[in-house]
């Protein structure tokens, strides 16, 4: 129990201090980019008095330490700042445009991890076989074509021409304002609201980006689960279970499989993490209003606060997913306490 | 007869050609001990992994005859090895290492033997697996039960094989060089059950080994392979004063505490032997 404490308070103070390195990054990031956020919010044309007393009020005279604990303690309480390009606070913008991404994210990673590890233990029995190398193919096309042409070619097939898809965007303009933000996740708002036309038409919107970005995903989690498998299989253990004879599908999913459950963790976990930090090309693409198009949206504007907003979220996620994979790895692997 | 080979030969497919690693093994077992000496690389544990159906896909098996109670490994289905592995042929690897599954618990592997050929809950497998494990002289046969292999010592971790591999009550045991990677004090103590146990269900057993005294004392009969050929079989209690010089070669390498040797011989080979 002690040993249990001791472990769990020594991953608390690493989270702690990456939390802490994350915040001295961001706000790095804020002096050291050429943008003058005083200049970012009122104009190249103001007055140089204007300049000076909003200098003041931004707190930007004052010495470095200072500034940073100032910005620390606005991140303690939630605030990071207004959006000079859409006039909101930073953290409603994020809440907003959050969401977007969740969803498309979380659609992506499920069908990818669905699809990708019976792929890659599929290939890893098979390994060398005609199936093995179709699989390889398929995984290759995934990770070497870029997603924006995939993301095109796919637009310009089945909504062009075809004409079978839904064009940009996360719903038809006739939805538009009918469904109240509850989670902000449209399937589900659209479901609370009772509104299956809605529902089925952000299916819809979903269907595309949701599937290239899967399949980019489904390429990764299959290379890494069949690499994983090919070694699992050649454990003496797996003849162990064979020579008990237990059937090939027992030996593979319930022997040789669980072994590499923590792997996979984290390969799932980092595809999960980089879903969430925004698609950034597959969200341009189409229109998704997510945390990627708000963060290069801002960026392109030199709209500071929303880019450090942003990046200090991302490293959240990315703090927050390593400590969920780092907890599974405990329940999954009874070596690793 | 329980095991028959006759003619055995094994080989690898590789890029570079073929590579024959067993070159016309024959042997029988009934209801005795069977010892397989040889060095490393003399085909001892590919023969007895091919009569499991154990090999690599790629693996090339050719023989006149490998049957088991009568019943043609070669042409034997999948399904058809199921009803064999386990259930009628137990095999014990070396390492218990490596060789029970990391992640599951000890318990949790004896009772899937036991249920995969016998059926029944969950709770009644579990049962008899804590049975198993008593009688196979665990101590506290429910804490290791519920323990995972890396909790326990090798000695455990062998008599857990045993018990897993008797579960299904097999008439054959193949135990693959059982007791190499355990220390010395608990290699005696694992032969001993292994001897109760096969005696008292009246089984068959095949040990493959390196170690010479320990089979000629253990063993009914004893094959001595060299280079995928059965060198010589003979009884058990003669292998000690063995002719062949092959196996006079082996017996000569060994270092003895009561004649120390100042230096230990080399192994020669005459090519003549392989013809």
């Amino acid at each position: 129990m002690n040993k249990r404490f001791k472990s769990l308070a020594a991953t608390l103070s690493s989270v702690l201090l990456t939390l802490f390195g994350l915040t001295v990054l961001t706000f790095l990031i804020g002096r050291v980019m050429p943008v003058d956020p005083v200049i970012a919010a009122v104009g190249d044309n103001a007055p140089e008095d204007v300049i000076l007393r909003v200098r003041t009020e931004m707190g930007l005279d004052q010495p470095i330490p200072v500034q940073f604990l100032h910005y620390l303690n606005q991140l303690i309480h939630g605030d990071f700042g207004m959006s000079v390009l859409t006039k909101n606070p930073v953290a409603t913008d994020i809440v907003r445009f959050f969401p977007a991404t969740f969803e498309l994210a979380t659609a992506a990673l499920l069908l990818a991890a669905l699809i990708g590890i019976p792929l890659g233990v599929w290939a890893a029995v098979r390994q060398g076989s005609l199936t093995d190398q179709a699989i390889r193919v398929v995984c290759l096309a995934g990770h070497s074509v870029p997603v924006f042409m995939l993301s095109l070619i796919s637009l310009l097939i089945f909504y062009s021409w075809l004409d079978i898809a839904p064009g940009p965007g996360r719903q038809d303009i006739i939805f538009d304002g009918m469904i109240d933000t509850v989670t902000g996740i449209l399937t589900i708002d659209t479901l609370i609201a009772g509104d299956f036309d809605a529902f089925r038409d952000a299916l819809a919107h979903m269907a595309q980006p949701v599937i290239i970005l899967a399949y980019f995903s489904m390429a990764y989690i299959a290379r890494m689960t069949r690499a994983f498998m090919i070694d699992a299989l050649k454990g003496e253990y797996v003849i162990t279970a064979r020579a008990k004879g237990l059937s090939l599908t027992t030996v593979i999913w319930g022997h040789a499989f669980p072994t590499v459950a923590v792997q996979l963790v984290t390969v799932i976990a980092l595809t999960y993490a980089g879903l969430l930090e925004g698609a950034v090309v597959t969200e341009t693409v189409f229109s998704w209003p997510g945390i990627g198009q708000y963060l290069t949206v801002s960026l392109m504007n030199a709209d500071m606060n929303p880019v450090i907003g942003t990046t200090l979220l991302i490293g959240l996620i990315y703090v927050g997913l390593n400590l969920i994979a780092d907890i599974l790895y405990r329940v999954l692997d009874p070596r690793v306490q | 007869m329980l095991v028959e080979i006759k003619n055995l030969h094994i080989g690898f497919e590789s890029r570079t050609g073929f590579a024959p690693a067993v070159k016309g093994v024959s042997l029988t077992l009934g209801t005795e001990k069977l010892g397989i000496v040889g060095e490393s690389g003399s085909g001892k544990s590919l023969t007895a992994r091919a009569l499991m159906k154990l090999l690599p896909k790629q693996t090339r098996i050719e023989a006149d005859k490998l049957e088991f109670d009568g019943i043609d490994i070669l042409s034997a289905s999948e399904k058809q090895m199921r009803t064999i592995r386990g259930k009628r042929a137990g095999f014990i690897l070396q390492d218990p290492k490596y060789s029970l599954n990391p992640v599951k618990t000890i318990g949790s592997q004896v009772a899937e033997s036991w249920r995969a050929h016998k059926g029944g809950s969950k709770r009644a497998a579990l049962e008899a697996a804590i049975n198993l494990l008593e009688m196979v002289k665990i101590r506290d046969p429910r804490k290791v039960a519920s323990a995972y292999p890396h909790e326990v010592s090798g000695g455990m971790g062998q008599r857990v094989m045993i018990a897993m591999m008797l579960a299904p009550d097999p008439e054959l045991l193949i135990a693959d060089e059982p007791t190499s990677a355990l220390d010395a004090t608990v290699q005696a103590e694992i032969l001993r059950l292994i001897e109760e146990l096969v005696s008292e269900r009246g089984m068959g057993l095949l040990l493959i080994s390196h170690d010479l005294p320990l089979v000629s004392h253990f063993c009914d009969r004893v094959a001595v392979m060299y280079s995928g050929r059965v060198m010589e079989e003979l009884k058990a209690s003669e292998l000690l004063s063995a002719q062949h010089p092959y196996t006079r070669g082996l017996l000569n390498c060994m270092p003895s505490l009561i004649h120390p040797k100042e230096r230990l011989p080399v192994l020669t080979r005459d090519p003549e032997w392989l013809k």
